[in-house]
């Protein structure tokens, strides 16, 4: 190393011209390319929502998306809704068709599947109120179904998913997605053979009230062939991820009871 | 190899056996240890790193004479961060797939300790092409065991590979499971791989004892 690097000055006006560069280039190239990402991030959402529909390629045993070159298409065909509930305080105060949210000028003009779900969930937590979107579609055979966004925390950073029930909130399929989890383990909530699991799972108890699903280790039903236990198979290795998507459907799919005995009365 | 003089060669291929990051320099365990549970993640996991290693090496060896040695390893850090932030963007704009496979890794990557432990103790001294080979053969030897702990792990604790069920259906009994096999769910947890690159590093060293140290 030669003298001249050693130099204070010369190591401050290096670590200068280092941020510069680096934050520009950083810069530049995220505002170049956020508008293909927020579009790739639409399709997905649309593609996850069509998956807890049923609308899918599966194969034998992977979990495999519609096209993202078809999802746009499959998305207006199939989602014939997209209902918004207000929550408040424990109740739904209102009631939204996707026109109707649309035409409110409060908010903000988005479809209602684009509406971020951590942001009503801090709006829950500080004042007590909440956008809860509710997609309608069929599934392929022409069953209505009801599709409703949940998310929480897993062993390192967020999950999320898609629940679709039908009117008597039995689930109908499922999608879950995480953000950092444990490759092997906690990241195979959305490997087919959990997330199928779900699939005829009662949230209900006969009475009406609202129960949850739990992923429970020791289930000793890994067929999960009992479908009336409010129980699916923990994933081994993952109880922390199983845990947080026990809590989400309960937190968030909670929410949505009033409206299913509302469409029953 | 005729482009490649014989110390070029050695660059390659002594990081395989000889001069493992993994089991003789004793780098990168903490991303051996956390995502090899299974074989396709150790697979991204060897590409990712072979990528930003072979690239990272050569910048940093560019930089060599202008770096102040004062703060060395902050400019390294960011030379890492800003490589593996422009790649994951670039992926979620043109493949979006391959960026949600990936996303695991990306901060994985950054904090692993071969990248540093490379820049620091070769690209710094040597000029971009030699800089270029150590990182592909240290990545490609880091990326060797992590695929072997991977089969290791997948196999025994899952009963696939890359997701196929090779030894049958654990739930229908067919396969190996009729005659009363069960998988090893300790395999799926941490500890194993440590112990299953204990036993890499036991074997190698039981065959060439010049590598036991005192």
């Amino acid at each position: 190393m030669d003298n001249k690097t050693d130099k204070n000055l010369y190591t401050i006006l290096f670590a200068v011209g280092m941020v510069v560069v680096v934050g520009g280039i950083l810069a530049f190239l995220s505002t170049s390319l956020s508008p293909a990402i927020t579009a790739n991030e639409k399709i997905e959402k649309q593609q996850n929502i069509l998956y807890a529909l049923g609308i899918n390629n599966n194969d034998g045993t992977s979990a495999i998306f519609i096209g993202a070159k078809e999802a746009p298409d499959a998305f207006k065909e199939n989602v014939t809704e997209q209902i918004v509930l207000t929550y408040k305080d424990g109740e739904i105060v209102q009631t939204q068709t996707r026109q109707e949210f649309l035409d409110d000028k409060e908010n903000g003009g988005f479809e209602p599947y684009l509406i971020d779900v951590k942001k009503q969930q801090t709006s829950q937590k500080e004042k007590g109120v909440r956008q809860l979107p509710l997609f309608v579609g069929k599934n392929k055979e022409g069953k209505t179904l009801y599709v409703a966004p949940i998310r929480g925390k897993g062993l390192w950073d967020a999950i999320w998913g898609y629940v679709a029930v039908d009117e008597d909130m039995v689930v109908q399929g499922t999608y879950f997605d995480h953000k950092g989890e444990t490759p092997g383990l906690g990241a195979n909530i959305k490997q087919r053979y959990f997330m199928d699991d779900f699939y005829g799972e009662k949230l209900l108890t006969d009475a009406g009230v609202f129960k949850g699903i739990t992923v429970a280790k020791g289930n000793a039903d890994p067929k999960n062939e009992r479908k009336d236990d409010y129980k699916v198979d923990a994933i081994a290795g993952a109880t922390i991820t199983g845990d947080g998507v026990t809590a989400m459907i309960k937190k968030d799919l909670g929410l949505y009871v009033p409206y299913f005995q509302n469409l029953k009365k | 190899m005729a482009i490649l003089s014989k110390k070029d060669t050695k660059l390659i291929t002594d990081p395989f056996l000889d001069n493992n990051p993994i089991t003789i320099q004793v780098l990168g365990i903490c991303s051996a240890l956390a995502i090899t549970a299974e074989l396709k993640a150790s697979i991204v996991m060897s590409i990712s790193v072979l990528f930003v290693l072979g690239v990272g090496n050569v910048v940093i060896s560019l930089m060599r004479n202008i770096i102040p040695s004062k703060i060395r390893i902050i400019v390294q850090l960011v030379v890492v961060a800003a490589l593996v932030i422009i790649v994951d963007q670039v992926l979620k704009a043109y493949a979006y797939e391959l960026s949600k496979t990936l996303s695991v890794f990306v901060g994985l990557i950054i904090t692993n300790c071969i990248i540093m432990g490379r820049f620091e103790a070769f690209a710094l001294g040597n000029g971009p092409w030699r800089s270029f080979l150590d990182g592909i053969g240290n990545a490609a030897g880091y990326g060797f065991i992590l695929i072997l702990v991977g089969f290791v792990r997948e196999l025994f604790g899952s009963g696939t590979l890359l997701g196929f069920p090779v030894l049958g259906d654990p739930i229908e009994k067919s396969g190996l499971y009729s005659i009363g096999y069960e998988n090893n769910g300790f395999m799926l947890l941490s500890p194993m791989a440590l112990i299953v690159v204990g036993i890499i590093i036991w074997v190698q060293r039981s065959r060439n004892a010049s590598l036991i140290e005192d």
